[in-house]
Formats: structure tokens, C-alpha cells, sequence
């Protein structure tokens, strides 16, 4: 936090330390990450049903990580340290859509498989009788 | 760090984790306590990265990388197991919106002999 010379690099002012700013911004990305979290927390409590619940619950998955890994870099500045977090991104953007793409099709032949109980094959939208995942509108 | 920082923080992720918890303890299928859970694993991840980046040691680094690795294995067994209950030819769960009860009701009676005929969803 305090302002070394030997370490800064070139600046026109020397009250300005390029330290200082790059912990403010890793501050302000850390920050985000968390308003994102809270913001898809909110959306997981509130939204209808499980697709747009998936919808909200991606947010932090993927851009709230890549958010506070960006924040941590500006934060640590260590080459070790940067290349783990690259790793971490790398991992969770592939595994993401993994678990994402199976809970929908469950979900997806859950709804196929309560609709050929009635009338026969219809499309996931349209459902005569009643939502199968509206016992949570409000 | 900036003390406020931390506190404002904390008290940001500390209520997304309370909400995520209460979308686990209420979700009405298996599957939407597997997203609130996946949600909670994140939230969890994210306020380890943040807890490295205030006090400025790298020791959590390599439970971040286990962590996004094996994240994703919770949710993929359980939709699995979802997906096994909602076949048809092994009966289906029922959850009741009034009482939230689970009933799995179990052969078809409409269901023709010929198993192999049922329409293939993808």
C-alpha cells in the first residue's frame, strides 16, 4: 500500500502510485464479483422456475469468477500466482456447461416423461394442464 | 485492505450464501436444490479468492483449483439420479404443489406392452 520508488514504474506524477491503483481496481473487480453473487443469489430465490433459475445461478459461475480472478491478479501480481489463476479459469469454464447441460436435460425428459403420461408427445412449452414446475409462482 | 471493504463485502457474500441456502432448504425438485447448490459452491470459491486477495497470501490457490475442478461432480450425480426417477418405464415422481409431497407412482396404465415404441426424447 505505501509508495516505494525502487518499484514504481514511470509515471509522470510520483504522487500517483501504480500500486495503489492496481490494488483499487483489484478492489473494485472483487467488489463486482460479489454484487454478482448476491445479484444471482436474488435471482435464484425469486425466478419461476428451474430454467431461468439455471439462467441466474450461471452468472457467478462464469463471469463472477473470471471477475475475482482478474480482481486477485491485480491484487497478488505474482507470476505463480497468475498462471494458478488462469488454471482456476480454465477448469471452471469447462466444467460449467457439464453439470449445467444435465441438470436441464433432466429437467427437460422430466416434463417429456409427465407429458406422455396425459396427451401423448407435446412441445416443452406447450403444456395444456398447468405448468409441471408452477407450484412456485407467485 | 480498506476495513470497509471488507465488511461491505463480507456482508455482500454472507447474504447471497443465506439466500442460496434458503433456495436449497425450500427448492421444490431435487434439481433446484442442485443449482442452489452449485450457486453456494461458487459463492463459497469466490469469498476464498477474496479472503487471498485482503490478507494477501496464496494458500487457498490450490483449493480454488480443486474446488473448480471437482465442483461440477455434485450436480451431475444428482441429475442423474433425477433423471432416472423421471423415466417413464420406471415411474415418475409426483411433487404435490399444495403439500410439497413426493409420490412416485409407479407402472402406466395407459402404457401399451411395447416398451420400444415410446417416442426417444433427445
Amino acid at each position: 500500500m505505501t509508495p516505494t520508488t525502487s518499484t514504481t514504474l514511470a509515471s509522470a506524477t510520483p504522487s500517483i502510485s501504480w500500486i495503489g491503483v492496481a490494488d483499487a481496481l483489484g478492489g473494485v473487480f472483487l467488489l463486482l464479483a460479489a454484487a454478482l453473487c448476491l445479484t444471482s443469489a436474488v435471482g435464484l430465490l425469486r425466478l419461476p422456475d428451474l430454467y431461468s433459475r439455471m439462467h441466474a445461478a450461471s452468472k457467478p459461475q462464469a463471469l463472477g469468477m473470471l471477475v475475482m480472478l482478474v480482481g486477485l491478479g491485480l491484487t497478488m501480481r505474482q507470476e505463480l500466482d497468475v498462471g494458478m489463476m488462469a488454471l482456476i479459469a480454465v477448469f471452471q469454464l469447462l466444467t460449467i456447461p457439464v453439470s449445467a447441460h444435465l441438470l436441464a436435460r433432466a429437467k427437460y425428459r422430466e416434463v417429456i416423461g409427465a407429458q406422455e403420461q396425459g396427451t401423448g408427445w407435446q412441445a416443452p412449452g406447450a403444456t395444456a394442464t398447468g405448468t409441471p414446475d408452477g407450484e412456485d409462482r407467485r | 485492505m480498506n476495513p470497509l471493504f471488507v465488511a461491505v463485502v463480507t456482508a455482500v457474500l454472507g447474504t447471497a450464501a443465506v439466500l442460496a441456502t434458503i433456495r436449497i432448504v425450500r427448492g421444490p425438485s431435487v434439481l433446484d436444490r442442485a443449482v442452489g447448490a452449485d450457486v453456494l459452491v461458487s459463492i463459497l470459491v469466490i469469498s476464498l479468492g477474496v479472503e487471498a486477495a485482503v490478507n494477501r497470501h496464496s494458500t487457498t490457490l490450490p483449493i480454488l483449483v480443486s474446488l473448480s475442478l471437482v465442483g461440477f461432480v455434485g450436480s451431475v450425480a444428482v441429475a442423474r439420479f433425477a433423471a432416472r426417477d423421471a423415466d417413464p418405464r420406471a415411474g415418475t415422481t409426483r411433487v404435490d404443489p399444495q403439500t410439497g409431497l413426493v409420490t412416485v407412482d409407479r407402472g402406466d396404465p395407459s402404457g401399451s406392452g411395447g416398451d420400444d415404441a415410446s417416442p426417444q426424447v433427445p
